[in-house]
């Protein structure tokens, strides 16, 4: 059919969905009066029974662990999705810019940039350490590391990434964190006879090694979202690299990631 | 409901139609990264930290770093 | 007034999918998908507001004050990061579709063309 049939077609049931969607959550209850059962028996049991103060994280890496651990995995296919997919195509490249050929960014980026580098690791080490005591956990942590890759990248620094190590060293770290968190799974099967059961001490609330098996998942989930982002946007980044090749003297692109020349 | 979230909330609704209109990709990534901002800001105000640093850190650094290198590879192979 | 978030929510579903439909550009469909998703990271969050109630962290709060759904944040936690990850796969895919046929525009990517 014609693009505008379809599109008229799109409207109609876009339309008809809209109205029936507007109408069923008109029989939700009014927002702020939040009446399910759940969160008020998570906020009365949580700190008896797991020794901290952070609902969210006792909710994602315990009492609904199982969800965590299927999120997880979707993370890790959609990162060896795109592997595969984007590395089909590099057979065909040759070698790359010798090293004093590429054109670098401004002073300014590149000053400022790399020296935010550093900060930025450690900060997203903190979230994620700190991840059943304040608001993060291994998710924000896990992403604000991987963007410390970016940065780097976006700062001009050569990212070595065809260097045996680079693309090797992320994938180890996701395979790690996604293994770990499994085994942290089945290390509750085993030692308790629940799977995902909390089984390691639990200690006083409010210091760092307290709550048993959350920091250790917070780790687990830290490490493998950080290595599947920054495996995801080295593959992207890696082919961007590569095809500046033979257009070296261009001079007519506009803006582009590819083009860190101003 | 507050003013702030009322605000949060109708920003949010703008902006999200802002990034389906605009057509060209790369200025579609620019309105992506605001559209993430204001996202994170009705995500504080509706008392979510955590889900608001994801969001930070997603629309910020994911997502319009992939488009531009996208972009990047699709324009190249253009030319 | 007390609907305007989950209409919120209804719009922008709506203009993600309407997006998706009438894109003439792979990159742009995809980010028009992510405005889709972020509908549902609204519509859960409202549905576990509570008026007047505090994050539902204990930190430095007395554990009797009243808090939000945890829940439901720890759902949409884990769906903005798998999201921005499928988004990528999305975007991948893009990537080889205008290597193999030459062009992004959905219409004229016709899997049955030779």
């Amino acid at each position: 059919m014609s693009r505008q049939v379809r599109c008229g077609l799109a409207l109609v049931a876009l339309a008809a969905l809209g109205a029936t969607l507007v109408v069923a959550v008109g029989g939700l209850e009014p927002f702020g009066h939040y009446p399910g059962p759940y969160g008020d028996v998570l906020a009365k049991v949580v700190p008896g029974e797991r020794h901290e103060g952070q609902l969210v994280a006792a909710t994602v890496l315990d009492y609904r662990g199982f969800d965590t651990l299927g999120e997880e995995l979707i993370l890790f296919t959609a990162a060896c999705g795109c592997v595969a997919l984007l590395r089909l195509r590099r057979r065909e490249r040759g070698s790359d810019l010798p090293a004093h050929e590429r054109p670098l960014p401004s002073f300014a980026a590149r000053a400022v940039g790399g020296a935010l580098v550093g900060p930025v690791l450690v900060l997203a080490a903190y979230v994620v350490i700190h991840g059943h005591l304040t608001p993060g956990g291994g998710f924000s942590g896990g992403v604000i590391g991987a963007g410390a890759l970016v940065l780097a990248y976006a700062a001009g620094q050569r990212v070595r990434l065809r260097r045996v190590g680079s693309i090797a060293m992320l994938e180890t770290a996701e395979a790690i964190g996604a293994g770990g968190f499994a085994a942290l799974a089945l290390g509750g099967l085993l030692a308790v006879g629940a799977t995902m059961q909390n089984f390691l001490p639990l200690g006083t609330s409010g210091m760092l090694l307290s709550a048993g098996t959350i920091p250790v998942g917070n780790l687990a989930i830290g490490i493998e979202v950080a290595g599947a982002v920054a495996l995801i946007v080295a593959e992207f980044l890696e082919q961007a690299l590569l095809e500046e090749r033979p257009e070296a003297d261009h001079s007519s692109q506009d803006a582009g990631l590819d083009a860190p020349r101003r | 409901m507050t003013a702030l979230q009322a605000t949060c909330l109708i920003a949010v609704a703008a902006i999200g139609t802002l990034v389906v209109l605009t057509r060209d990709p790369l200025r579609q990534a620019a309105v992506a990264g605001i559209f993430g901002l204001a996202l994170s800001a009705l995500f504080l105000s509706v008392q979510a930290p955590d889900v608001a640093l994801s969001q930070i850190a997603i629309g910020a650094i994911v997502v319009p770093v992939l488009v531009l290198l996208a972009m990047a590879k699709i324009r190249e192979h253009d030319q | 007034m007390s609907v305007l978030a989950y209409l919120v929510a209804v719009w922008l579903l709506l203009a993600g999918i309407y997006g998706v439909v009438t894109s003439r550009h792979l990159v742009h469909l995809v980010t028009c998908l992510s405005v889709a998703q972020a509908s549902t990271y609204v519509l859960l969050l409202a549905i576990g507001y509570r008026s007047g109630a505090q994050a539902p962290i204990f930190g430095d709060i007395p554990q009797s004050t009243p808090v939000v759904d945890p829940v439901v944040q720890a759902l949409t936690l884990t769906d903005v990061v798998v999201s921005a990850t499928v988004s990528a796969l999305l975007l991948a895919i893009a990537v080889q579709a205008h290597k193999r046929f030459g062009s992004v525009d959905p219409d004229e990517l016709n899997a049955l063309r030779g």
